[in-house]
């Protein structure tokens, strides 16, 4: 590169000129901070050295209120109450013995535990308070006020502690909370927490966790060498977080668990043109106030090994077989290919031999001759036997696919199950084995290896009455504070469309209110007097009892082998405002046990909504 | 090539006061680290040692070169640390919610401290080519503006907001160095504080909200606004010589947040008081005079603003370090460069020396 006479003689001098200015400016900024460093060391530094020898500044958190939730009508779920907690600072003990003997003395420790933990804090790290006991009573809280001479390091902290006004009510929607663990805290979401912090861990606590939570505030606070407060230096009040209002109603969700009350099953309402959830109760239950307290191992260790599983969410993680319930997708498969003439009657006498091998019926002398809507009003087993033979196992499948089923609804409630819709090429990759034909029985009324939740069949459901829309179900109808914008606002959410004719709908529809209404409907019991219910009831087999058996009584079978009883039904039929699912595990016959839930529900919905 | 007389003219001077203060800076680093030893901090000064090492080479390795090929280059570099800010960002590490680091097997990269150099050089070019002699119109610094904002926008998209503002700092001391028309700036200002609202409009949320921590990170009593009281209780109570070497009070007990990084000015005026930090500072202040003379004797405009491009980065990140430890301006987490711990910022900032030396050994050599 050749040299370029870049710089004549007054360009020289005018950069000259420009970098011996800049040479003053920094000169200047050095000036300013060598002043500010001899304002700091010098003249003030004799009170700082003070402060850095005796004194201390505290920080104290000042915990954000968590959000309220409320019902659909605006009725107070859960809030939360004060609780206090006991601390010592380690640093500020005047004789470890004598400070645990006097509290001994005032309340209820364990003297040798309490005395190891705060040994140990006083070697790792001596400022920060060791909390020793949670939720002291009124009683407790005033014997320590009055003493707090004796008892110096003593620090007493109220903490807002989660309250669920109604106990286990929508204890599986609403959820619980935990402390934070460690994934927690690494996460975005999260940056607001801070370890001991209690989060959401599970339903709507969880999944608005960002919502409820709220930002915390501080407060600095100078404190002198025995722990006095001297002032508060600086501070910043908390913001609670937002309300949310679910979709639940608090005395049809009160209903449902009564209903539950003493057996396990689920039970979800919903409402069939948007997808509000109305109740969702699963049984057996918990309740949440135990984990706000902050759980104990035992009591923890005790939810987690019995063996009905309370805290799992029947309604979306329950997965069961669908039995005569199943009869509506074949049904409608059916319909749909052409295979099932509506008119067409065909002959049960209470068995169909297949393959050398004899199906039942559950009515061991048969129904006659029966036609699709004879067939699913007394849910007739042969009838379905010969339709799903003849509609074929793929083609079941790819119809109960579309209608909803083998997929999550989309509640995100955390954990929800897609159930399971069994065709060959599933049956090869799964059990490397061919599909065998007599499985195809099973399958259309309802048993072999078909898995459904509770609620895919309360969506179910309510697409056959609302004309084929699939909404996806959902429990919150609005969050936000009184008086503010609200941040999020229930809609109806469009998952999906049932692209089915309208004519076919239409029959099942109407054999669906015969199941309620008519005499040999096995429904009947769900029947209303002002409004027209719809339904089916449906009764899975648990294990298959070898068909060639003699039946057996059902009070013979021991429990857990007993039939899940099934009922889904909507109100009224002609413009459905309600629909619900209804499972009870081992409870027999859908018709008898499911059914007459389903009126109690009805009926105190249509009580409750005047007319206006 | 090589001349014999580059050897003669190496700035010997320049690399003592380097020496000096990458000693103190691990010496600082060992009693900060001291105190964190039960926290597993210990090895921080052994790797600060390494990254000296690393970046005493590659200044050596920018002195080979002449910075000639740099300005024939300049264009097709800065496009490779802006290729490289988007792969970052593609691709990077993330680390406390921002994407800025390359990860190469054993060591990580950081782009946006190469962007650094390579903007500054860029611009030093820019204008080195221009007609002009100052009086920049609005018009003409169009082009530099450009150059200016994608990087810009890239960084702050990581986010680092310390790095970009600091690429914004610089920029501007260069763009104000070959002098702007006056009446330029206070149009530029003007629109800049009329368009701010519109532009605040456009912003999400979550990014309102991290600008506003991060210009008033005072309203976080916790965090620090806490770090800044401990802080000038630390360089207070240092007085006049300090509380002695490994005896900071503060320190040890750790009431100084990131003593390593962004407070090490802090724990060094603890534990050497009023006389070592002015010290400290007029080591920088003599660095940063020392540069600016292998400025004026440049021999070539271009040398001259790369090297003030340079020294304007130094001296930024030094001010509002030090103003910001002893609560003069809030804290924007910007480390004291050179001082603090960091292998990205040691290295990088020992290369831009390296560059500086650079202009300073061919100031005398002419090529035919």
């Amino acid at each position: 590169m050749a040299w370029r006479p870049d710089f004549d003689t007054s360009e020289t001098e005018i950069y000259q000129k420009r970098l011996t200015r800049l040479t003053y400016f920094v000169l200047i900024v050095f000036g300013v901070l060598l002043v500010r460093l001899w304002f700091l060391q010098i003249i003030n530094g004799a009170k700082y050295r003070i402060q850095s020898e005796n004194n201390r500044i505290d920080l104290r958190d000042v915990l954000p209120f968590r959000g309220l939730i409320f019902d659909r009508d605006g009725q107070l779920l859960v809030d939360n109450r004060p609780s206090f907690i006991l601390g010592v600072v380690p640093e500020d003990i005047r004789g470890l013995d004598c400070l645990i003997g006097n509290l001994r003395r005032l309340i209820e420790i364990d003297g040798i535990s309490t005395k190891k933990r705060i040994e140990e804090a006083l070697k790792r790290d001596p400022f920060n308070p060791v909390y020793i006991k949670k939720g002291l009573t009124r009683d407790e809280l005033a014997r320590i006020e009055t003493n707090t001479l004796s008892i110096p390091g003593v620090i007493i902290k109220a903490k807002p502690k989660r309250h669920y006004l109604y106990g286990t009510l929508a204890a599986h929607l609403i959820g619980y909370l935990g402390e934070i663990d460690r994934e927690q805290l690494n996460r975005e979401e999260y940056k607001e927490n801070k370890p001991g912090d209690f989060v959401g861990k599970f339903g709507v606590e969880k999944k608005w966790q960002r919502y409820l939570n709220g930002m915390r505030g501080g407060q600095q606070v100078e404190i002198d060498a025995s722990g006095r407060r001297l002032r508060v230096l600086y501070q910043k009040a908390a913001e609670p977080g937002f309300n949310v209002y679910l979709t639940i109603d608090r005395d049809l969700q009160m209903l449902a668990e009564r209903s539950l009350y003493d057996k396990e099953g689920a039970i979800v309402v919903m409402k069939p043109g948007s997808g509000e959830i109305l109740a969702m109760a699963s049984s057996p239950t918990f309740d949440p106030n135990g984990f706000a307290k902050g759980m104990d191992k035992k009591g923890w260790e005790r939810l987690v090994s019995n063996r009905y599983f309370p805290l799992q969410n029947r309604v979306i993680s329950g997965q069961y077989p669908p039995g005569s319930l199943f009869k509506l997708v074949v049904a409608l498969a059916g319909l749909e290919e052409g295979v099932i003439d509506p008119n067409e009657k065909i002959f049960c006498g209470g068995s169909y031999s297949f393959k050398g091998r004899v199906y039942r019926d559950w009515k061991e002398e048969g129904h006659g001759y029966v036609d699709l809507h004879r067939a699913i009003v007394e849910s007739c087993d042969v009838y379905f036997y010969k339709m799903g033979q003849k509609i074929g196992i793929d083609t079941i499948a790819k119809y109960a696919k579309r209608l909803g089923f083998n997929c999550e609804t989309g509640l995100q409630l955390g954990d929800e199950k897609p159930g399971l819709i069994p065709d060959r090429a599933w049956k090869l990759r799964r059990w490397h084995a061919p599909w065998e034909e007599g499985e195809t029985l099973s399958v259309a009324v309802g048993q072999s290896f078909t898995l459904i939740t509770p609620v895919q069949i309360v969506r179910f459901i309510s697409a056959l009455f609302n004309g084929g829309i699939l909404f996806r179900p959902q429990v919150t109808k609005w969050i936000g504070r009184m008086n503010e914008e609200r941040i999020s606002e229930f809609k109806p959410d469009l998952t999906g469309y049932w692209d089915l004719k309208r004519e076919n709908m239409e029959l099942v529809k109407r054999a669906l209110i015969g199941v309620v209404n008519e005499p040999h409907g096995t429904g009947k019991r769900a029947r209303l007097d002002r409004t027209r219910v719809a339904g089916k009831t449906g009764t899975a087999q648990v294990i298959a009892l070898p068909q060639e058996e003699e039946s057996v009584q059902e009070r013979d079978v021991p429990y857990r082998f007993r039939d899940h009883a099934w009922f889904a039904a909507v109100a009224p039929a002609e413009n459905p405002e309600i629909a619900v699912a209804i499972l009870i595990e081992h409870g027999g016959l859908g018709g008898a046990v499911a059914a007459p839930i389903a009126r109690d529900l009805f009926e105190s919905y249509f009580n409750k909504v005047k007319p206006l | 090539m090589f001349d014999r007389r580059l050897i003669h003219n190496f700035d010997w001077i320049l690399l003592s006061v380097l020496i000096i203060i990458g000693f103190m800076s691990v010496l600082n680093l060992y009693s900060a680290a001291y105190s964190i030893r039960s926290m597993g901090g210990s090895q921080i000064y052994v790797r600060q040692i390494c990254w000296y090492a690393i970046g005493f080479l590659i200044l050596l390795l920018m002195t080979t070169f002449d910075y000639h090929l740099l300005e024939r280059f300049a264009y097709p570099l800065f496009f490779v640390s802006l290729v490289l800010l988007v792969v970052v960002l593609k691709i990077g590490k993330v680390t406390h919610g921002s994407q800025r680091w390359l990860s190469f097997g054993y060591f990580n990269v950081q782009p946006s401290e190469m962007v650094k150099i390579s903007l500054v050089v860029v611009l030093a070019k820019y204008f080195s080519k221009a007609e002009k002699i100052g009086d920049y119109r609005l018009r003409e610094l169009l082009r530099p503006f450009m150059l200016i904002a994608i990087p810009f926008v890239l960084v702050v998209d990581q986010p680092d907001l310390g790095t970009a503002l600091m690429l914004l700092i610089v920029s501007f001391s260069i763009i104000i160095f070959v002098k702007v028309n006056w009446k330029s700036i206070l149009i530029f200002l003007s629109t800049a504080l009329l368009a701010a609202p519109f532009f605040w409009i456009t912003l999400q949320e979550y990014q309102k909200k991290r600008i506003i921590t991060f210009l008033r990170p005072d309203l976080d009593p916790l965090g620090a606004a806490y770090h800044v009281t401990q802080s000038k209780i630390a360089i207070g109570s240092g007085l006049l010589r300090g509380k002695g070497f490994l005896k900071g009070t503060q320190t040890r007990l750790h009431f100084l947040p990131e003593q390593h990084t962004d407070f090490s000015f802090s724990v060094f005026a603890e534990e050497w008081g009023f006389v070592g930090s002015a010290m400290l500072l007029f080591l920088y202040l003599f660095l940063i005079l020392w540069c600016l003379n292998i400025a004026k004797n440049s021999k070539d405009k271009f040398g001259t603003f790369v090297v003030v491009g340079i020294v304007a980065s130094i001296f930024w990140q030094l001010a509002i370090n030090v103003s910001m430890v002893t609560g003069l301006l809030p804290v924007v987490g910007i480390p004291l460069p050179l001082f603090g711990y960091g292998g990205s910022s040691v290295i990088s900032t020992m290369a831009a020396m390296g560059l500086i030396m650079n202009v300073s050994m061919r100031r005398f050599i002419f090529q035919e």
